[in-house]
Formats: C-alpha cells, sequence, structure tokens
C-alpha cells in the first residue's frame, strides 16, 4: 500500500497571522517492545523525524519516539509574511521516507 | 367513547417519553468527541483517503458501477441484509468485488477492506439505522437475542448482563457503554485502527473467556442483525472513534 498522509491547511491565509497546519501520515508506530501472537519480538519501526520546510527553511520539526501512536497526527501553528511551499518530511526507521508539499498562498 | 382521549393521552405521553438509548459517542469523553466530531482531527481520515483511491482504482472500479460514493447515501443504514445469505457492510463489500470486480476477496480486516466499509458508511452520516425486515432477517435477529441473552464463557456473562443491565456503570476505569451500532466501522484507540463490528464482538467474546466465533459466522452475523435493530431508528455518524 502506498504511503498516504494527510495534511490540512486553512482555505484563507492572512500575511503574518498565526494559521494551523494538520500532518498526519499512515504509519504503524510499532515500538520495539510487543511481541506477536506466536511470542517473537515485533521490530522497532518508528517515524524518528518530521520537518516541514517553507521554501526550504525549516519552520518546524519534530522528534518522535515509541510513546507516539500509530499514524502520527501533529498540529503547528505558523507565520508567513509570503506565499510559498510548504514541504512536509517523515523519516524514520527501515528507510522509511515519505514527502509531500502543499501550496501556501498568502493574501 | 370515553377510552379515546385517554389512549391519546397515553400515545401522547408515550411520543413525549425520550428514548433511553444512548450512542456510545455521546458519553465519551469530550476530547474523543471533537475528534470525531472533526474531520481534520479525525484518526479514520487516512483510512478515508485510501477509500476514495480504492473507489475508482482499477479496471472494474467501484465508480465505474455506482459512480461517486457519495450516491451510496443510506446504503449503510439498510444492513445487515439478506441476499442469498446474512450479509453486513464489509460482506456486501466482499461480494461485490468477488462476484463484480472478479478480485479474489480479501483477507477479513484488511485495511482496504475497512477504508471503503468507512468510506461507504461515512455517506449515511446523519440519517436513521434501517434495518431491514423478511422472514430470515427476522429468524437472525431471534437467534442473536438468544445469543445476546444467553451466559457464555469463563466468566459467565451475557452480552446483556454488561450492555443492558450495567450500561453507565463501570468495568475497571471504562464506562459500559449502552453498545449501539451506529458507528462502525470505529477507529478504537485501543486498537491503533480501524475496526470491523465483527472485530469488537470478538474482542468482547475474549473478553468473557467464550469461545471467539469465526469470522462471518452466523452467530455473529445474527449478532449484528439483532443489534441493528436494537439501534434501529439511532442516527448514525461513521466512522466512529472510541476509547
Amino acid at each position: 500500500m502506498a504511503t498516504r498522509a494527510v495534511i490540512t491547511l486553512p482555505a484563507g491565509v492572512k500575511a503574518g497571522e498565526a494559521f494551523e497546519v494538520r500532518a498526519t501520515v499512515a504509519h504503524a508506530m510499532e515500538t520495539g517492545y510487543r511481541s506477536s501472537d506466536a511470542g517473537t519480538r515485533l521490530q522497532r519501526d518508528l517515524v524518528r523525524r518530521f520537518e516541514c520546510r517553507l521554501d526550504g527553511e525549516l519552520v518546524f520539526a519534530a522528534d518522535l519516539f515509541a510513546a507516539v501512536s500509530a499514524n502520527p497526527y501533529l498540529a503547528f501553528w505558523l507565520r508567513a509574511a509570503a506565499s510559498g511551499e510548504l514541504s512536509f518530511a517523515w523519516r524514520g526507521d527501515n528507510g522509511f521516507e515519505h514527502r509531500e508539499t502543499r501550496a501556501l498562498s498568502v493574501a | 367513547m370515553r377510552a379515546w382521549p385517554l389512549l391519546l393521552l397515553a400515545l401522547a405521553a408515550s411520543a413525549a417519553e425520550p428514548d433511553p438509548r444512548r450512542s456510545g459517542r455521546d458519553t465519551m469523553s469530550p476530547a474523543l468527541r471533537t475528534l470525531q466530531a472533526d474531520d481534520a482531527q479525525h484518526p479514520a481520515q487516512l483510512a478515508l483517503a485510501l477509500g476514495r483511491e480504492l473507489w475508482g482504482a482499477g479496471a472494474r472500479s467501484c465508480a465505474g458501477c455506482h459512480g461517486e460514493p457519495e450516491a451510496l447515501r443510506g446504503a449503510a443504514t439498510r444492513y445487515p441484509a439478506w441476499d442469498q445469505g446474512l450479509l453486513d457492510l464489509p460482506g456486501r463489500i466482499q461480494r461485490c468485488r468477488v462476484r463484480h470486480q472478479q478480485q479474489p476477496a480479501w483477507a477479513p480486516e484488511a485495511e482496504p477492506l475497512l477504508a471503503l466499509a468507512a468510506l461507504v458508511a461515512q455517506q449515511s452520516r446523519g440519517l436513521p439505522l434501517q434495518p431491514p425486515r423478511g422472514a430470515a432477517l427476522d429468524e437472525a435477529a431471534a437467534r442473536g437475542r438468544h445469543l445476546y441473552t444467553t451466559r457464555i464463557g469463563a466468566l459467565n456473562l451475557s452480552c446483556a448482563q454488561c450492555h443492558d443491565e450495567r450500561a453507565g456503570l463501570r468495568l475497571g476505569g471504562s464506562l459500559i457503554p449502552q453498545g449501539h451500532v451506529d458507528d462502525y466501522p470505529v477507529y478504537r484507540l485501543e486498537w491503533q485502527d480501524l475496526g470491523s463490528l465483527q472485530r469488537r464482538l470478538r474482542g468482547c467474546l475474549s473478553g468473557v473467556r467464550a469461545g471467539v466465533r469465526d469470522w462471518d459466522s452466523a452467530e455473529l452475523l445474527a449478532l449484528e442483525v439483532y443489534l441493528s435493530r436494537r439501534s434501529a431508528g439511532m442516527v448514525m455518524q461513521p466512522p466512529g472513534v472510541r476509547p
């Protein structure tokens, strides 16, 4: 199954005014502490790092750990002076990487 | 003649009496209620996105026959149904997949199956459950009712003892809900995943240390038929969020 992410941005963003960004990515976030039904240890498989960039400049980042639920959901606030491109990147164990971009138009 | 006003009064009183049934979504914490009510926060949003992707995918897609998912508004209110056997909503999707798309059936609780079930169920938000009637369904409902009220398992408990007699009380730290089926499939935080009503029922069976019935077994489907009638008329808001 292709990796999926859902990103929610407000419809109208005003220059200099804070707006909320919500992002979630499909990921099991296996802690590495659980056992399977057969009794074997389930390998750790986590998203370790999330980054959001506006035209290449890092505007928000988060380090994720085993206590974060499946399909990690992050909501954060940004302020932008001008339109640009928001890029989102999730990286994790086993070479996991997922990227999304969204155009941000500032009125 | 004199009995008429009395009868009318009695009817008016019964109409005014509030429905004692309460959906599980109305008894959860405000935070969880917000999670279910806000689509941008809903933990099933990824599944719904996948469902929409699958809806139009393939040579014989769902969209090829049904058009937009929105065209199926109200469909989920009419399950379980009888069509050469008992079918719940995921069962109907499986049958469509095998018969009309000529694809192998998915495993029970497969991610794409739940995603499509959530997408179809979502179209019936705000509509009351209207389980269909018929001889075969009536018979299944009677069997389901019998299962619901029969003590089972090492704990020797029936469904009714918790969900009818002790609903609203607590089991450990958790509120015992009335066990209505108006929001399935649901995203349970405990599962960290979307799950069907059958998964929920199997969880309860194992909880009272009873033998866990097979997926799509006659017993689970009969229980589903009874439960849908028990919740008939309640407004659906699927997919739900549950603790």
